[in-house]
């Protein structure tokens, strides 16, 4: 037994070559510095049940998502990978986003580890290029809306709008070729690009040395931090495994058992309806990693549209890539660079925010069916009655809450009749406003008489 | 001397002649790739006059949903070789047609038949029966398809591609 294990060693050169590596001397870590090799956990997770699902998957329109029933409903223990997949998707964007807060926070994107922060930069975008992918591939009305959508929005880049729809389209409509391009690039392209970039990433981890945790006061020279690195890493430098990597393995295994017990206790998303280009009965939300991006376009003005859409994601995009030359000496410590808490600490609560009212949606009409409560209809005279169900049957109620039902779209008149007159809302009705329509083309007199005075009611 | 000067320039003419080759041989191969990547937007959009049924099908005044098939789709398109339009009869022989997504980014509008309203679930971008903007963010009306009365008094729409229906800039 040993003799083979002898054989092996010296034909791999594990002993020779990848010993020296797992135990090359690490300065003394804190927790924060395990959020990276989370990731790659997640994204190994994300490899092996990725594949798995791709073993009964159709990546074609007419089956897509018939086949992901099979996956949820009928293959032994598929909603438990299927759910994994998703929640481990969740983790992966999740983690990602802060292993660069915690690098941007201790100022470790720095000379000398200006790439790993670029490569890191790339690792980013095509984590969440994965996440819109994968989202599409479930096929359902959301999908195939997120793809308009995604597309209407390319359309506002100038010059090559048109031939970017084309790109996500695979051709003039969304159609048999659409799927198979968004299947081949979450499946085979950007995972090959991801496991590039990672043995770039990591390679840089290993010439550069894992960065020392921030001292306030000590700064990066770049005449003399290579040698301060080196004596420190001699002086009180660990091996990193198993110094350090114990607390890498405890972390990922803890990130481990959260999405494995939500994949157990929640499950996958629910698959909805099959995406069906006919049908208008869809009210498209994406996945939550770009919630906060579609709550922000909802909020900005739409004079600013045509520039955000595009200006927007291009301007993060330059201010990752323009970061370690901006700031490529200097303090290091988060203490020293107040900043950079203020940065991380507003992009945080921004996006939990955006995410928290993209939920909601309150600038989306609802378009169900609705009808007032009893109470509300309860005790009216026969005008005011008639005006109710005109609120009802013109679509008020789409856009106008009273008393707790109705869109969120436009004011709620739950007690309109204390703010405005009979003659405010008789005009306001009958002209509209820049998000009403102007109802006076359409209304009759008398309808519009009823509707006023069942409004003044309200107070 | 002589004889080293030489001998790297031949190195250095062996690494560039192998370098060159390479690069070559990798634009030759990716010639057909991409080519084949950007067919489907090399190819013209097909527009194809289509069948929606006969005109008595449709009351005038009403505001209907009408399905038909896309021009474009391959054989394995399942739901997505189909599309609609939004099929309004206002007089004997008066129709107008009008594209499913809304101008802002592309989601479907919703008619509502007692709002006399096209709603869309996204934004809250509203447009009146015909079609123009009532309200909301979208900037410009409802996409206009062709149509006409075609033989024995059937209604026919002209396809357009859902590029153009979500981008006319």
């Amino acid at each position: 037994m040993k003799t083979v294990i002898n054989w092996l060693d010296d034909r791999l050169g594990l002993s020779a070559n990848l010993k020296p590596i797992i135990e090359h001397p690490v300065p003394p870590t804190g927790w924060d510095y395990t959020i990276g090799s989370a990731t790659l956990i997640a994204f190994t997770v994300q490899v092996v049940t990725g594949v798995a699902l791709a073993f009964t998957y159709v990546p074609t329109p007419d089956h897509a998502y018939e086949s992901l029933e099979f996956i949820t409903n009928g293959a032994i223990l598929g909603n438990i990978v299927r759910g994994i997949h998703f929640w481990g998707a969740s983790a992966m964007v999740l983690l990602v986003s802060m292993h660069a807060a915690q690098v941007f926070l201790i100022g470790a994107f720095k000379f000398p580890r200006e790439v790993n922060w670029l490569s890191g930069t790339m690792l980013l975008v095509f984590t969440f290029g994965m996440a819109f992918t994968g989202q599409l591939l479930r096929w359902n009305q959301d999908a195939y809306w997120a793809v308009v959508v995604g597309a209407a929005q390319a359309a506002r880049a100038p010059l090559i709008g048109d031939w970017l729809t084309g790109v996500l389209f695979a051709g003039r409509s969304v159609g048999g070729a659409t799927l198979t391009r968004f299947y081949a690039t979450h499946v085979f392209m950007i995972p090959a690009i991801i496991f590039g970039l990672l043995g770039v990433h990591l390679y840089l981890v290993l010439r550069h040395g894992v960065s020392e945790p921030p001292t306030p006061g000590v700064v990066v020279d770049p005449k003399t931090y290579r040698r301060q690195y080196e004596e420190l890493v001699h002086k009180i430098g660990v091996p990193f495994w198993p110094d350090a990597g114990w607390k890498d393995v405890v972390f990922a295994l803890a990130v481990g058992s959260i999405v494995l017990a939500l994949a157990i206790w929640l499950g996958p998303p629910e698959l909805g309806n099959k995406a069906d280009p006919t049908v208008v009965q869809a009210y498209p939300r994406p996945d939550w990693y770009f919630l906060w991006y579609f709550a922000l376009l909802a909020l900005i003005p739409p004079s600013v549209e045509d520039i955000f859409i595009i200006g927007f994601p291009l301007l993060l995009g330059l201010l990752f890539v323009s970061l370690p030359f901006l700031a490529p000496y200097g303090e290091r410590s988060p203490r020293r660079r107040p900043w950079a808490i203020g940065i991380v600490v507003f992009s945080g609560v921004s996006i939990a925010a955006l995410v928290n009212v993209g939920s909601n949606a309150p600038w989306s009409p609802d378009l169900g069916n609705l009808t007032l409560p009893a109470q509300v209809k309860q005790g009216l005279s026969p005008t005011s009655a008639h005006g109710a169900t005109v609120f009802e049957q013109r679509g008020c109620i789409n856009c106008h809450r009273i008393a707790g039902v109705g869109g969120q779209r436009g004011p709620d008149l739950t007690t309109v009749g204390r703010r405005l007159s009979t003659d405010e809302l008789t005009w306001r009705i009958l002209t509209g406003g820049r998000n009403m329509p102007a109802y006076g083309a359409t209304m009759t007199p008398q309808d519009t008489a009823a509707l006023v005075e069942f409004l003044v009611s309200r107070s | 001397m002589a004889e080293e000067e030489l001998s790297v320039s031949r190195r250095r003419f062996l690494g560039r002649i192998s370098l060159a080759l390479s690069g070559l041989a990798a634009a030759v191969v990716s010639v057909p790739i991409v080519a084949y990547l950007l067919s489907p937007l090399l190819q013209p959009p097909p527009e194809e006059w289509r069948d929606l049924g006969l005109v008595d099908n449709f009351k005038i005044g009403e505001t209907v949903e009408v399905a038909f098939d896309e021009p474009s789709s391959l054989p394995w398109a399942g739901q997505t070789s189909r599309t609609a339009v939004w099929l309004r009869r206002t007089g004997e022989t008066d129709f107008t047609a009008y594209g499913l997504n809304c101008t802002h980014l592309g989601c479907p509008v919703n008619w509502r038949e007692g709002a006399e309203l096209f709603l869309c679930p996204c934004h809250g971008g509203v447009y009146y029966a015909d079609g123009s903007v009532a309200g909301g963010p979208p900037p410009r009306p409802l996409v206009r398809y062709s149509v006409r009365i075609g033989d024995s008094h059937r209604v026919q729409v002209l396809t357009r591609p859902l590029q153009q229906t979500i981008a006319q800039g």
